[in-house]
């Protein structure tokens, strides 16, 4: 057993990290800190100085743009990437779609989509959610009935993540009605910009717009958009979630607002007293940050074991365990955080509203709340936290 | 970075648990509890004889020169089996003591006894007002012509009867919580003046309360002829702490095995209960917690030889209040899962919830490491 990383990992570490610190606007990098939302643009500038220095899709295949770094490499880069804090490229495009197109879609495909998607000339967003699909996302029911050399789409999307910006999006749809639920289902490309298509916000708790609801009425969408074969789009779905579930744990993210935490804790409050000081408050700090480091262990194990081609081609029951605690740990800094704040998480300040009004209390305190509210989605999204036990009751278990 | 074991230690894994799957049965150890020191001779021989015992032990010493990853795989494997026997006080500690703080001659004196099965000891440290707190020693050693005279009282001392010496911290000079001043004494378990009384611990085991008085020793009984130990006991707690955190780790994996098991079989309603939804995410939650806790086992493994003493330390508490939590959680849903059964005595869950339990209770709990913690913090 050796805990360290080899001295090339360590001098690969340095080289992103030096990197991250020389071209991360600060800008951006402030709003992460303070755990507030990035702008489209924000992402597309950060995204183009990635692909400049050719990191915008480590994971694809060298000749496609990728990097040919180890698994360890791999999540070296998202490890500085999340804790730097910078943005990680858009999932949708980089992790789902791109891997995707380049493993089952035809050339005219790959040539048309995946250059767009690396340098996010394309915002990707996903229809797979819909109302009566959720954790049983088998059970989509937007149809895609042929018509000549088209598909006419009709049916409902939810939970679809900035379609406001987006310029295609991925669908999952119902191509063979008599099928049974997991067989009759296809992978379809849509331009967002199709006549039919509606997309309706859906403001969050937090009081952001970060989800939307897209309608599909009567929407034409060439027969060239569908990816794969028809009727095979749930095996690509699989497919697609289990690369979803790379760095779920989002150690990086966890341990930079720790970080943050303990600068804000250390902060005299107007009475002088100092939170870090609470005993009960510096015992729940210390026990999740001992808990975030027995998760980057258990992080580092399950790489290690990639990384030897252990278990090779099938998803590891142990990302399970990783979503679990990564999620659980993730809302427990924003608890804290809460705890930090104290009273001034009251005062509530609607983003980008033109007002110029002086902030109440202190000026970090008003993103504080609204983290606290949008980090309850994490042990939803990405197939729930029960959903995640269901996963290791039956694969780890057996029962 | 690598969490796979080599194959002479995957060899040593399957050996110990060939041996103790031959010789550790859940009423064989109901036995072994019976006899009068509370374990089995025959079984210590056996260990001997599989060189388990003189592991940690330099081979120049008379030892085999193995590290802290062999300790963690025969700990695992112990407590997977609940074994009983002086193992954590003789080898883990008995070694640290010996490697860290002994001279050549004093090393040479006791190694090959401990590793041929002849010599056990027991580590006679704690006392009634120390807490949990290393440095409180009030037992005193006072020179005399030619050695020491050792006074006073240690309290919990793990396996103390069973031993043969006893490792007897006692203060040369200082106030009660002086850093400095201590001194660790090897004294036979029957020289006069050693007053030991025996009793059962709640997971099985045994200790003793012992009171020294007036116990002559020589001045050859001082280790390493040192007067400041406290380096030397904190090196010594922390690898026994690794190793209770491997300990922990092997019976939480077996009761997760064991309630699993049950889930399956056990039906009611028509139909076994590890069916129901309720219990198979409380055992999924038992996975998690196992994961988290092997995890942080490893990590005191590797760092439990450190030289850099606060970031030992740092690694090490943080391994304890880990360890501690699963045991509490996976202890208690294991007994919930089973219902009845788990309450009793003749079912073996019960038995690895007791001694997680006492786990966590060893060499500082919980609330202890925290504060450690946020002292290191200077919080």
């Amino acid at each position: 057993m050796e805990l360290e990383f080899t001295r090339e990992e360590e001098a690969f570490r340095t080289e992103v990290r030096s990197f991250i610190t020389q071209h991360l606007p600060d800008g951006i990098r402030q709003k992460l800190n303070e755990g507030r939302r990035t702008s489209k643009q924000d992402l597309v500038t950060w995204t183009r100085i990635l692909h400049q220095r050719g990191w915008a899709t480590p994971r694809w295949p060298k000749e496609l743009g990728g990097t040919g770094w180890s698994p360890i490499q791999q999540y070296i880069f998202l490890e500085e990437v999340l804790s730097a804090p910078a943005p990680e490229t858009l999932s949708f495009g980089t992790s789902m779609v791109g891997p995707v197109i380049y493993t089952f879609g035809n050339e005219a495909q790959k040539q048309r989509f995946l250059p767009r998607i690396a340098t996010l000339e394309d915002w990707w967003c996903q229809g797979f959610s819909e109302p009566g699909a959720g954790s049983d996302l088998a059970a989509v029911s937007t149809r895609a009935i042929r018509e000549g050399d088209d598909y006419i789409i009709n049916g409902q999307k939810t939970w679809t993540t900035y379609a406001q910006y987006a310029d295609w999006i991925f669908c999952l749809c119902r191509t063979d009605m008599q099928a049974k639920k997991q067989a009759g289902i296809s992978f379809i490309l849509i331009d967002m910009t199709t006549p039919g298509i509606t997309v309706r916000p859906i403001q969050t708790i937090d009081g952001g717009h970060e989800v939307n609801e897209v309608f599909f009425d009567n929407v034409r969408v060439p027969v060239a958009n569908l990816v794969g074969e028809e009727n095979k789009g749930w095996d690509y779905a699989k497919f697609l979630l289990s690369n979803e579930r790379v760095g779920i744990a989002r150690i990086g993210a966890s341990k930079a607002r720790l970080r943050r935490l303990r600068e804000l804790a250390s902060l005299p409050s107007p009475d002088g007293a100092r939170m870090i000081e609470q005993p009960r408050f510096r015992d729940r700090l210390i026990e999740t940050e001992i808990a975030l480091k027995a998760l980057e262990i258990t992080q580092l194990r399950v790489l290690s074991d990639e990384a030897k081609g252990k278990n090779k081609g099938k998803p590891n029951p142990a990302s399970s365990v990783l979503k679990i605690r990564g999620s659980e740990l993730q809302q427990a800094t924003t608890e804290l955080l809460m705890d930090v704040v104290g009273p001034y998480a009251l005062a509530y300040r609607p983003a980008g509203d033109g007002r110029n009004d002086a902030p109440v209390g202190p000026d970090w305190a008003d993103a504080i709340a609204p983290l606290y509210f949008n980090q309850r989605k994490v042990s939803i999204y990405g197939g729930s936290n029960e959903i995640q036990k269901n996963i290791i009751a039956k694969a780890i278990l057996g029962l | 970075m690598n969490f796979d074991f080599s194959e002479e230690q995957v060899l040593l894994q399957d050996n110990i648990r060939r041996l103790l799957a031959d010789t550790y049965s859940f009423e064989k150890r109901k036995a072994y509890i019976q006899l009068e020191q509370g374990f089995s001779d025959a079984i210590w021989q056996a260990y001997a004889e599989m060189g388990l015992l003189a592991m940690p032990f330099t081979e120049e010493d008379g030892g085999i020169g193995a590290g802290a990853e062999e300790t963690m795989i025969a700990m695992e494997a112990f407590g997977r089996s609940l074994t009983l026997e002086p193992y954590l006080a003789t080898v883990v500690i008995g070694a640290a003591v010996l490697r860290h703080g002994a001279s050549r001659e004093q090393r040479k004196a006791y190694v090959p006894d401990i590793s041929e099965g002849k010599l056990k000891l027991a580590f006679a440290h704690t006392e009634a007002a120390a807490g949990y707190r290393l440095a409180h020693v009030q037992t005193t050693a006072s020179l005399i012509s030619g050695g020491y005279v050792l006074a006073g009282e240690k309290t919990l001392v793990l396996q103390g009867m069973a031993a043969d010496r006893l490792i007897v911290s006692a203060r040369l000079s200082g106030t009660p919580d002086a850093p400095s001043g201590i001194g660790l004494f090897m004294v036979d378990g029957h020289a006069q003046g050693v007053e030991r009384r025996d009793y059962a611990t709640q997971d099985g085991m045994r200790a003793a309360e012992i009171s020294l008085q007036d116990v002559r020793v020589d001045e050859s009984a001082l280790l390493g002829g040192s007067s400041d130990a406290l380096p030397v006991i904190r090196r010594a707690v922390d690898e026994a702490i690794a190793a209770l955190c491997a300990e922990a780790v092997g019976a939480m994996d077996a009761t997760l095995q064991i309630t699993v098991e049950y889930l399956k079989t056990r039906k009611q309603f028509g139909k076994a209960i590890g069916e129901f939804q309720a219990l198979q995410h409380r055992a999924a939650e038992m996975v998690v917690e196992l994961e988290q806790a092997r995890s942080m086992a490893m990590y005191a493994t590797m760092m439990s030889r450190s030289e850099n003493v606060n970031e030992r330390t740092r690694a090490i508490a943080s391994a304890k209040v880990q360890i501690g939590r699963s045991s509490r959680l996976i202890g208690q849903a294991a007994v919930q899962l089973h219902g009845g059964i788990g309450m009793t005595m003749e079912y073996p869950i019960g038995h690895y919830f007791k001694r997680l339990t006492m786990i966590e209770k060893a060499f500082g709990d919980s609330s202890f490491h925290l504060d450690q913690l946020a002292a290191l913090d200077r919080i």
